[in-house]
């Protein structure tokens, strides 16, 4: 099953209004069991439609108590191997375990700029004139001085 | 009825969708709308955080010209597109991204999106067009700033809705109607101007993996012809509807090739060793003059590999070992600026996939595959519309402005339909956007749209009898299934309704077996289409016996019935053009040849919502002079 959820991590995201797989899911596909009636235990998450996991892990990346993993699909993938994300505020590390056995780490820059800090304009001078060729943040985004035309 | 809450959203400009290029039209409308006091909402069925087509993250830039620095013209990029797509582009609209693209990836980089430079501080090329990044936050940054100039305007982002119908008033779009997939709730957004860019389309055709792979597409499951149903219901006039794309990757889990092939040099050969573009060169010659020029297109890359694979020669290989000792040979003489380089190498291609495909990092884990010892496979994907990248699909859109062409009627990026605008995979014959120029074109749409409502802008009128009558349909599969469940012992079999998940693979079958996808080896023929249709006929008939058990199930219902649409306008146009002229999209077996003077043209279709008749039409080639 493509994500999945370990039963013994997965508090609900307890006290909060939503559970952050829930949340995050772009293919709306993970559900918080609040009572247990679903059978998969209270306050327990689960991925609803496995068939339709994109295996994008934003749900594994998002998760406060690192309760949810990947599992390769079923129906290729031989079994044994996992890619395990841990995702800070500017970097993110993967360990890839092998069928083999054998381990590979590798950390990547996630951004250079403070969360939450993205200007629109991107610093850039803007204009007035919305009858021009020129978007809000141009020609200077471009680092030109005029908008291309053709010749 | 089922009974739903009635929330009814009033605004200046609804933005519908929070990829990438609905953060480009929300980035840039904002800062219009702030100016003139007008109001923004955008609404996306998912979390904008993550959402849309780059969710994942991407490990390059795709588009980025270089005009400041004298790398390439916005002319070059013309021809570059105009090459790939066999003569079949918008020039206008190719022209009119790729002149703005290079400020878009400025501001992304401003944003905080790590893209590489090297020791003079110039950007990485991948490729002559293609920019390495960091990208695994890629998405992220963006939604931010479309976040951020939304907050700052004082507009609204709801999250969680899934839009499904447009509202018109004649030929004039002024809102749109969906449902939460959170709580039973059904929304009625009314707006002077409405931004369709909901992208593009995956699971028309049937995948490779029908297991528990079955999402593992290339392109995202959740893509599900949202923005085509929309801008079709709409009565827009859409082109390239034949124009699917076909992307050759690694074989199973649809990691990227981009890096092997552009970074890393590395070639491709069949189980015989021979590479089918070297091999098969001579082919080339029968898709003149697009086969003999640089680059060779992509759907004629796509084809020469097809040949060989249909020739018994496959599986296909990508030859990582071979590419990786040939960079390493440059070192011989150095063995520790060697293991260095390996490091770093290495890290390049596991990055490659994580950012944006980690389920090719957990398959090639799980086959211990070692890329500096032994090749790996490949092959072509499921056929996906997506008018971003080397296909073409979307609506016919208004052209630039300042461009002396045919193709303007107002306002850039409007469609047909007047104060409905799309970008991105939403809008037809302007490929290779990517990530970049889609954003890109949403921006250039987003600040049309703005201009729009400041010309012509009227309070929109909505009928609301009409409004009770799309809620009544839409809400339906929820009543059906809640009439019916308990007449069976099992409520997924039930002669009264059929559940999504069945409806979807019986539309994936037609398309497969019918309209030229994997099983069928990518080919069709008239006779095939039209049998096709009988059965797309039956199809469409028993759309409204869909049923669904709850909020989630119903959004399946609506996805299934858009890419029922996306499946017959693709069908009609494949019938209509009596050519092959993308042989490694689609092959049509009883006209195996391009044929250049009856369709050097595009292929445009309209439903006519008055009617419910479809209209087929040829539209000229425009090329910019000189060009």
């Amino acid at each position: 099953m493509p994500s999945y959820v370990i039963r013994e991590k997965c508090d609900g995201c307890k006290g909060q209004d939503r559970t952050a797989c829930m949340y995050i899911c772009p293919n709306d596909l993970m559900v918080l069991d609040v009572d247990g009636s679903a059978g998969y235990g209270e306050m327990k998450a689960y991925n609803r439609d496995p068939q339709m996991c994109w295996e994008c892990m934003c749900c594994v990346k998002l998760c406060p108590q690192q309760a949810m993993d990947v599992r390769g699909y079923s129906d290729f993938v031989p079994m044994g191997a996992s890619a395990t994300p841990l995702r800070g505020t500017e970097d993110i590390m993967w360990t890839v375990k092998f069928r083999d056995g054998s381990i590979k780490r590798f950390k990547f820059t996630t951004r250079t700029t403070p969360e939450g800090s993205a200007d629109p304009l991107a610093g850039f001078p803007t204009h007035d004139d919305i009858n021009s060729n020129a978007l809000a943040t141009e020609p200077a985004s471009a680092g030109l001085d005029a908008v291309p035309t053709p010749k | 009825m089922a009974n739903f809450e009635t929330v009814e959203v009033s605004t200046d400009l609804l933005i519908l969708g929070g990829g990438f290029s609905a953060c480009g039209a929300a980035t840039e409308a904002a800062y219009w709308a702030k100016k003139n006091g007008l109001k923004v909402v955008m609404v996306d069925k998912a979390a904008i955080d993550r959402s849309g087509a780059v969710a994942m993250g991407l490990s390059a830039i795709n588009q980025y010209v270089g005009v400041k620095d004298g790398e390439n013209t916005v002319e070059d990029y013309v021809r570059y597109v105009r090459q790939d797509l066999m003569g079949i582009s918008r020039e206008d609209l190719v022209y009119n991204i790729a002149r703005h693209v290079d400020s878009t990836v400025h501001m992304f980089e401003k944003w905080g999106l790590n893209i590489w430079t090297d020791e003079e501080g110039k950007y990485v090329h991948e490729g002559r067009w293609q920019l390495m990044i960091n990208g695994e936050s890629y998405k992220i940054l963006i939604a931010e700033a479309a976040k951020n100039a939304i907050a700052d305007a004082g507009g609204e982002i709801i999250e969680r809705i899934f839009i499904v119908d447009p509202l018109m008033d004649g030929n004039k779009c002024v809102g749109a109607v969906g449902f939460s997939t959170r709580e039973d709730k059904f929304y009625v957004f009314k707006a002077k101007a409405v931004f369709a860019g909901m992208g593009g389309a995956v699971h028309v055709f049937r995948p490779r993996s029908v297991g528990e792979g079955f999402g593992r597409s290339w392109y995202p499951p959740f893509n599900s012809a949202s923005t085509a149903y929309f801008t079709i219901q709409a009565g827009a006039e859409m082109t390239c509807q034949e124009v699917r794309f076909i992307p050759v990757r690694f074989k199973d889990a649809y990691g990227p090739v981009g890096a092997w092939f552009l970074l890393f040099k590395s070639r491709a050969i069949s189980s015989e060793g021979g590479d089918y573009m070297v091999v098969r060169v001579d082919e080339l010659q029968n898709w003149a003059p697009y086969g003999l020029a640089k680059p060779i297109p992509a759907n004629l890359r796509n084809y020469l590999g097809m040949l060989d694979v249909e020739a018994g020669l496959g599986p296909l290989y990508m030859e990582t070992d071979e590419a990786i000792q040939k960079l390493a040979d440059a070192y011989k003489d150095d063995p520790k600026a060697f293991k260095k380089k390996m490091k770093e190498l290495e890290s390049e291609a596991w990055e490659d996939f994580l950012d944006m495909t980690i389920s090719q990092a957990i398959l090639w884990a799980s086959l211990n595959v070692k890329p500096e010892e032994k090749h790996s496979e490949i092959a072509a994907c499921e056929p996906y519309f997506i008018g971003s990248h080397s296909g073409a699909s979307g609506a016919w859109v208004s052209g630039p402005e300042d461009l002396d062409t045919p193709y303007k009627w107002g306002y850039e990026n409007m469609t047909t339909v007047d104060a409905l605008f799309t970008a991105g995979d939403g809008s037809g014959a302007s490929s290779h956007k990517f990530s970049s120029g889609s954003h890109t074109e949403g921006r250039i749409a987003g600040k049309a749209a703005i201009k729009y409502i400041l010309e012509k802008g009227q309070e929109p009128s909505v009928d609301m009898a009409k409004v009770e009558e799309l809620k009544k349909k839409i809400l339906a599969p929820i009543d059906l299934f809640e009439t019916h469940k308990g007449e069976f012992t099992d409520p997924e079999v039930n002669t009264h309704y059929v559940m999504p998940r069945q409806f979807l693979h019986r539309l994936q079958k037609i398309m497969d077996e019918y309209a030229g996808g994997v099983t069928s080896a990518f080919k069709t023929s008239k006779s095939l289409l039209e049998r096709g249709l009988e059965l797309m006929a039956l199809l469409s008939e028993d759309s409204d016996k869909q049923a669904a058990r709850d909020l989630h199930e119903l959004m399946r219902v609506w996805e299934n019935t858009q890419r029922m649409w996306q499946a017959e306008a693709h069908i009609r146009s494949i019938l209509f053009r009596e050519e092959t002229r993308w042989p490694g999209y689609y092959f049509r077996s009883d006209t195996p040849k391009m044929d250049d003077e009856n369709w050097l043209c595009f292929t445009n279709c309209r439903w006519d919502p008055g009617t419910g008749e479809w209209d087929m039409t040829k539209k000229d080639v425009w090329n910019i002079p000189g060009v």
